[in-house]
């Protein structure tokens, strides 16, 4: 129960702040506005989702924006340029991103480096890669791009769910059942709790370390590839900063940083709460887009904060060192 | 102090020869690199350019290695360059340039008060605490300026952008001011030790008797008041606040420079010269590759593979190799 209390605070955050903004703007709860978070969402999600398992195992990954525009990038000059068939350029580009990934994992694991700075050297790496390949902003006119738009689910009320939208709730989905029905995902928890104890369980630690950052990498590619949907270009400068969007996310979502703790139902909400303040913002007009980053930042710290006590009860006191890094 | 100063050559060898080695490939790119002359009392060339462009990075490794000695990180400190040059930018209308100046510098601290109290008392993770302020800070300077770049043309905050000392352009002077003045806080009393052992067991230092939290507050706090300092050069460079655009990814070119020098993300044992000469590396790199005429956005490639060096360099398992390879040499 006690785990699952951030979870809920989260939820409950969320509902409310959903039902004060429908009492504040009549057309607020329609399918229209919910339909709209899950679109303009839709690529953040899906990094969430291979950052959960990240986070969830004790570690970080600063590379997922970069990865982004890589794939974007890449995929603009494959398709428009190399005149590839969309299909072989994602799966081209989903590979290089599962190398990408187990090459930062074998990083992590074999050279006992620390997550933060192996990803922040992915970071550069795969933001430098886009920028070699080009730096200006490319179109994508393929066919393909412009097919997709005709499987928008259209909801009563007026909705439209586009494609994408479709992939991020299905990657939630797949990404819930990995992490709490499968024994990678055990693995994952159990690795959270405690690397060494996880060795001396029997678990293999290097294929999991490797698998998780493969899964982080490929959900960023696949999201590039949402995301070059969404705006039909390529970009190297496309989705910076998107890394700590995305940690936010996760951690508004109730996921310990220190890892062993969270829940892939909480890092949804915890997306949909970032998106219940852009929109929010939108609806009011007069706000600017800065008190999007201000609240953000102030969830970040009340959740944290709501962290940390129920973590102080759970424990006997004095087990926390001051400027510990797990 | 006397003692450091003269083990630092050697502990510092692979730092001080990748520098040399990094400016003598910018001599070969660029023959004109070591040319200096004298112009209107400044000294001008592409070597004076390497220390003034590497200031900024320069002065927030200083705090960044403290922060990193206490086994802690500081992701905020380019949002908090950004709130303190818009803290001076807009109080130098209407107000003296001293008040804008200790009013961004006590808006430095505070913010790395506030990293440290997270940090100390609260207890929070280093990486998510100081995430916080990263990424409400952008908010919180777009909120000073609002939302605008505010320029200013007070000539005597443009001087500690565009100044010069004795022949030294005013954001070097200020950095190594601040390294002498690092170096004499910590260096000349025994805080230096205690925020290494702090960052080496902090539980063990704790039941030593030293007050870990307080350390590493000050640790944090020493880290903002120098991100303040580079807030306020970067923003008197370009006579004005770009809420934005101000320190962007600098907290990462720090915590490298930091890497860089030779301190450990674990922790411990900490070096403030060579972090500095870390960050200078950077900028010799980056100022390298652009009198090389090769694209700039080479930069993030080159500066990447030389992270995956210095790692594999400092990783354990490598570390037991190099150990067994001095070991075969002296024997």
């Amino acid at each position: 129960m006690r785990r699952l209390l951030p979870v809920l605070v989260t939820t409950a955050v969320f509902v409310v702040g959903f039902m004060l903004c429908s009492l504040q703007f009549p057309h607020f709860a329609s399918t229209r506005v919910v339909a709209n978070f899950l679109t303009d969402n839709a690529f953040l999600g899906i990094v969430a989702v291979g950052m959960t398992f990240v986070i969830i195992s004790g570690g970080i990954d600063l590379s997922v924006g970069s990865v982004i525009g890589f794939t974007t990038v890449f995929l603009a000059i494959a398709i428009e340029r190399l005149g590839m068939s969309p299909w072989a350029a994602f799966a081209i580009v989903l590979v290089i991103c599962l190398l990408f990934g187990a090459a930062m994992g074998a990083a992590i694991h074999y050279f006992e480096m620390p997550p933060f700075i192996v990803t922040l050297a992915g970071m550069f790496l795969a933001r430098g890669a886009a920028f070699m390949i080009s730096t200006e902003s490319i179109p994508i006119n393929a066919p393909l791009y412009t097919d997709i738009d005709r499987l928008t689910i259209h909801l009563p009320g007026g909705g439209r769910l586009p494609l994408i939208a479709d992939i991020m709730l299905a990657v939630f989905a797949v990404g819930g059942v990995l992490l709490h029905f499968t024994r990678f995902g055990t693995n994952v928890y159990a690795l959270g709790g405690s690397r060494q104890s996880t060795a001396l369980m029997g678990v293999r630690v290097a294929p999991t370390i490797i698998r998780i950052y493969m899964l982080s990498s490929l959900l960023a590619g696949l999201s590039g590839i949402v995301f070059s949907f969404y705006t039909s270009a390529g970009y190297a400068l496309s989705a910076v900063g998107v890394e700590l969007d995305t940690i936010a996310a996760v951690v508004i979502g109730g996921t310990l940083l220190t890892g062993g703790a969270g829940y892939m139902f909480g890092t949804f909400m915890g997306l949909m709460i970032q998106g219940l303040i852009q929109t929010y913002i939108t609806f009011d007009g007069t706000l600017s887009s800065w008190w999007t980053k201000i609240v953000t930042g102030f969830l970040l710290f009340a959740f944290i904060a709501l962290q940390q006590i129920l973590v102080r009860f759970a424990k006997r006191p004095a087990t926390v060192v001051a400027g510990a890094v797990p | 102090m006397t003692v450091m100063s003269f083990r630092m050559p050697r502990t510092g060898t692979p730092q001080i020869l990748a520098f040399l080695a990094i400016l003598l490939a910018d001599r070969l790119v660029s023959p004109q690199f070591f040319d200096l002359r004298l112009q209107d009392g400044r000294l001008f060339g592409s070597l004076v350019d390497v220390f003034n462009r590497g200031a900024p990075v320069a002065l927030l490794s200083l705090g960044m290695v403290l922060v990193i000695a206490t086994r802690g990180i500081d992701l905020s400190v380019g949002a908090v360059m950004a709130i303190a040059g818009a803290v001076a930018a807009s109080l130098v209308h209407g107000h003296s340039v001293a008040f804008a100046l200790a009013a961004a510098l006590g808006v430095g601290l505070l913010c790395g008060l506030w990293n440290g109290f997270l940090v100390a008392v609260l207890r929070i993770q280093p990486i998510v605490a100081t995430l916080i302020l990263m990424v409400a800070g952008r908010g919180i300077a777009q909120l000073i300026t609002e939302g605008r770049i505010v320029t200013f043309s007070s000539a005597s905050l443009a001087w500690f952008g565009n100044g010069s000392v004795l022949g030294v352009p005013t954001p070097v002077a200020i950095t190594l001011g601040m390294l002498l003045l690092t170096l004499l806080l910590v260096r000349g009393t025994a805080l230096g030790v205690l925020i290494e052992a702090t960052g080496a067991n902090a539980r063990a230092s704790e039941l030593a008797g030293i007050g870990t939290s307080a350390v590493t507050i000050a640790a944090y706090a020493w880290c903002g008041l120098c991100a303040g300092v580079a807030g306020v050069i970067s923003a008197a460079d370009i006579l004005g606040a770009d809420a934005n655009n101000a320190g962007l990814w600098l907290e990462l070119d720090a915590i490298l420079a930091v890497v860089i020098g030779g301190t450990s993300l674990f922790g411990g044992r900490f070096s403030l010269i060579l972090a500095v000469l870390g960050a200078l590396t950077i900028q010799a790199m980056n100022t390298g590759i652009l009198l090389s005429g090769y694209r700039p956005e080479l930069n993030l490639v080159v500066k990447a593979v030389v992270v995956i060096a210095v790692l594999l360099l400092q990783s354990p398992r490598l570390a037991g190799l190099g150990i067994w390879l001095n070991r075969k040499r002296t024997t």
